[in-house]
């Protein structure tokens, strides 16, 4: 938490620093970052929109530094299938929702509501019926917001409510796409 | 002038960020606005893009629909900060597209417009009475609630009469009924208008129907808003259980529909549920279904005031598979109310030059491109024009559904960028940004920046901090003037 105020502060002294975003190119990562107050949820704050995620790197790397140095913190290993079928392998401490450990590694899954359930954008299709079966059952919100998501499969789920496990080692997420047929790995959705 | 200058100064900068900038405007700040500038940021490395609004304040209606109550909702708002802080983006409020400047200027202007102004009308029922004070549309009554600039002076009377009816099931309808439902002391420390608050706290409304032309497997509300407004406080639901009763034709429709399935077992589960809620502050919420409303009934006692609704009992009718309509039985019946709303949908508005299917209330258009011709059939294209949002899809759709409904139309703009169907106007220098504020300034039409807004957004959260509320929203014309102008 205290790396997250460090950021913040980091962010609100770069603000201070270049009132204009013009002053300054390169910092006007910092700026958005710093004026971004909306949410009432710090830790949430972590998340950004892919788009602007390179800009941040203040907080992100602060973030970073906690999973690397803590040797007590487990990690397990996560695929993101993308919308053009690309593949991304990352580490996820145990406990860290998917929706967060995407935005840490660039992955461009959409947070809209910064997970807090109110949203669907952050839906993510388990690949593997068996780790479909090793995640909790979704609450009733989770499947009223899920009622919702585009292009829903019956192992789909809200990736900001996954939480890494030891026993969800190796899961397969893949992010639907929106422009085309979704069939990644000969994966055919199925209608609910 | 300063401002002017100041801009102008800004534009060269930008300038010099490519030589070749693609200029690009969108039309309408609402999530279909946020997302297609966002996708086109991201899509086209030299694109500048100005996103345009006719309200000082950004964000369409994430700021002036969503419920006060939703304000997990409006995180996204984050979000839509970043993409208006981006760079290569703009936002220009106070500019309406069909006064201050024209479809035909802008695209003068701009190699390449978007539209994605939303749909700021509403669907009519076109039966008698529907002048009658006291009949509003929901839309109105959601601007009000919400702090909209057009909308302030509604005043909806709260007091004359203990009951409301709301036409239509939708989640607006539902919206509107927790609004009218919900303990005011809920809503205090939400940032809905201080004076529709203060209307709500002396509301003498206790009980609302929700009336709809169908029946329950039908409802066109979405669980999660049916579960809230289900576990409001206080409020006994009234649902009668002869109309739970399914057809074959409505079973099959809540297998193909998994929305529709839960909506219908939320709705099954509420009428089993025995009212438990007595003494003074008790409400009561009726879901009325197979009733369609016939003629608004006036007062005798206070004329050009409505004082109820007739209605048609309907009976449902297989159109084709799945797709059930309501008829009329020729059997009828009144509600009495001081209040109707009416939520049977909202429509978009055309602006002159701009090709508009009135009947189906939308932009024809082929996947975001904009169709020369309303009627179907033709392929002609309006060169360098595309619509986003509710004006290209109609007025359904959540938040979401305007990212899906962007990433379209940006990939028929880039696919039309690689084929060459804008070749004609490419290789013009467009003066884009530059341009317009020209003719902005000419006008004598303030912009609002981004900047100014931010100092809105901080005096309205500096305003409801004295009020134990997230934010006071400034929402007359005059207040939202005064601030942007300081
Ligand atoms: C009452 C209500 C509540 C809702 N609640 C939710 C919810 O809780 N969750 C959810 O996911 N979805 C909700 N929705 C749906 C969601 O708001 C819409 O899907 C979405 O806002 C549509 O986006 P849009 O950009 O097409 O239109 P809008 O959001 O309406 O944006 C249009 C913008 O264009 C501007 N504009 C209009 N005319 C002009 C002009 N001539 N020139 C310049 N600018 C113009 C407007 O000021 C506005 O900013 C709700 C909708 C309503 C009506
Ligand atoms: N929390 C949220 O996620 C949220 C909140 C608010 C709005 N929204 C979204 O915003 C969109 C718009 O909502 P909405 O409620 O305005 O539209 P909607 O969902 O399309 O509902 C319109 C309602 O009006 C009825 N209706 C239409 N024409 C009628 C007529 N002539 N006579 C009687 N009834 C009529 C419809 O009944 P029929 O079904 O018989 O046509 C339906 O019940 C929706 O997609 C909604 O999901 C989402
Ligand atoms: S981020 Fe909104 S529901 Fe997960």
């Amino acid at each position: 938490m205290s790396n997250l105020r460090l950021a913040r502060v980091g962010a609100w002294m770069a603000k201070e620093l270049c009132r204009a975003k013009f002053t300054s190119m390169s910092t006007a990562g910092y700026v958005q970052r710093g004026r971004n107050q909306h949410s009432q949820r710090p830790f949430e704050q972590l998340s950004q929109g892919p788009m602007i995620q390179k800009h941040c790197y203040l907080s992100t790397m602060t973030s970073n530094d906690t999973s690397k140095e803590g040797s007590e913190q487990k990690t397990i290993s996560v695929t993101f299938v993308d919308k053009d079928g690309e593949e991304k392998n990352i580490e996820v401490p145990i406990g860290m929702s998917m929706l967060e450990a995407a935005h840490q590694n660039d992955i461009e899954l959409e947070g809209a509501c910064e997970g807090s359930l109110a949203c669907s954008t952050c839906h993510v299709i388990v690949m593997d019926e068996d780790y479909y079966n090793k995640l909790e059952e979704p609450t009733d919100e989770e499947n009223d917001m899920l009622d919702l998501a585009f292009g829903l499969t019956e192992t789909s789920r809200l990736g900001c409510q996954v939480i890494a496990k030891p026993e969800l080692d190796g899961i397969r997420l893949a992010i639907p796409a929106a422009t085309r047929n979704f069939a990644v790995d000969g994966y055919v959705p199925k209608p609910h | 002038m300063a401002i002017f200058q100041a801009r102008t100064r800004l534009f060269r900068s930008f300038s010099t960020l490519s030589s070749k900038p693609l200029r690009v405007c969108v039309v309408g700040s609402g999530p279909a606005g946020f997302y297609t500038a966002e996708k086109m940021l991201k899509a086209h490395q030299n694109s500048e893009i100005d996103i345009i609004d006719r309200l000082p304040v950004p964000f369409g209606l994430v700021r002036s629909g969503v419920a006060p109550d939703h304000p997990e909702t409006k995180i996204v708002i984050n979000q839509f900060s970043r993409v208006a802080k981006h760079e290569r983006c703009s936002f220009f409020g106070n500019v309406t597209l069909g006064s201050s400047i024209s479809l035909a200027e802008l695209r003068e202007l701009y190699h390449v417009v978007v539209l994605a102004y939303g749909a700021e009308s509403d669907r009519s029922l076109g039966i008698p009475g529907e002048n009658l004070k006291g009949v509003h549309s929901a839309r109105e009554f959601v601007w009000w609630y919400n702090g909209h600039p057009d909308c302030q002076n509604l005043d909806p009377d709260l007091k004359n009469s203990n009951t409301a009816v709301i036409l239509g099931q939708g989640n607006v309808a539902l919206d509107v009924a927790r609004i009218l439902l919900r303990p005011t002391t809920e809503l205090a420390t939400t940032d809905i208008a201080s004076r529709a608050l203060a209307a709500l706290e002396e509301s003498s409304i206790r009980k609302v129907y929700l009336v709809g032309r169908r029946g329950p497997a039908q409802a066109a509300c979405t669980a999660k808003e049916l579960r809230e407004v289900l576990g409001i406080h206080n409020l006994d639901i009234h649902i009668l259980e002869a109309d739970l009763l399914l057809t074959p034709a409505d079973e099959e429709e809540l297998k193909s529909s998994r929305i529709q399935k839960r909506v219908y077992e939320l709705l099954s589960k509420a009428a089993n549920t025995r009212h438990a809620h007595t003494g003074l502050d008790q409400r009561e919420l009726h879901f009325v279904f197979f009733r369609k409303p016939d003629c608004f009934l006036e007062s005798e006692c206070r004329t050009g005031h409505v004082s109820g609704v007739h209605f048609e009992k309907t009976i449902l009718k297989g159109i084709s598979p799945g797709k059930q309509i309501a008829t009329g039985t020729g059997q009828f019946e009144d509600i009495k109310c001081g209040m109707v709303l009416k939520s049977i949908g909202y429509k978009s508005v055309p602006v002159d030059g701009l090709p508009f299917d009135h009947q189906k209330g939308v932009v024809p258009n082929n996947k975001g491109r904009v169709l020369r011709d309303a009627k179907g059939g033709s392929t002609l294209l309006e060169e360098g024009l595309y619509v986003c949002g509710w004006l290209k899809r109609g007025p359904t759709g959540i938040i979401a559904t305007n990212l899906y409904c962007a990433e379209e139309t940006v990939f028929s703009i880039s696919e039309d960028l690689e084929k060459g169907v804008l070749a004609s106007s490419l290789p013009l220098q467009k003066p884009g940004r530059e341009g317009l504020l020209k003719l902005l300034y000419d006008r004598n039409i303030r912009i609002v920046s981004f900047g100014d807004w931010e100092k809105i957004d901080s005096e309205e959260r500096r305003l409801g901090s004295l009020r134990n509320k997230p934010r006071e929203k400034l929402s007359t014309w005059e207040e939202l003037q005064k601030a942007f102008m300081e």
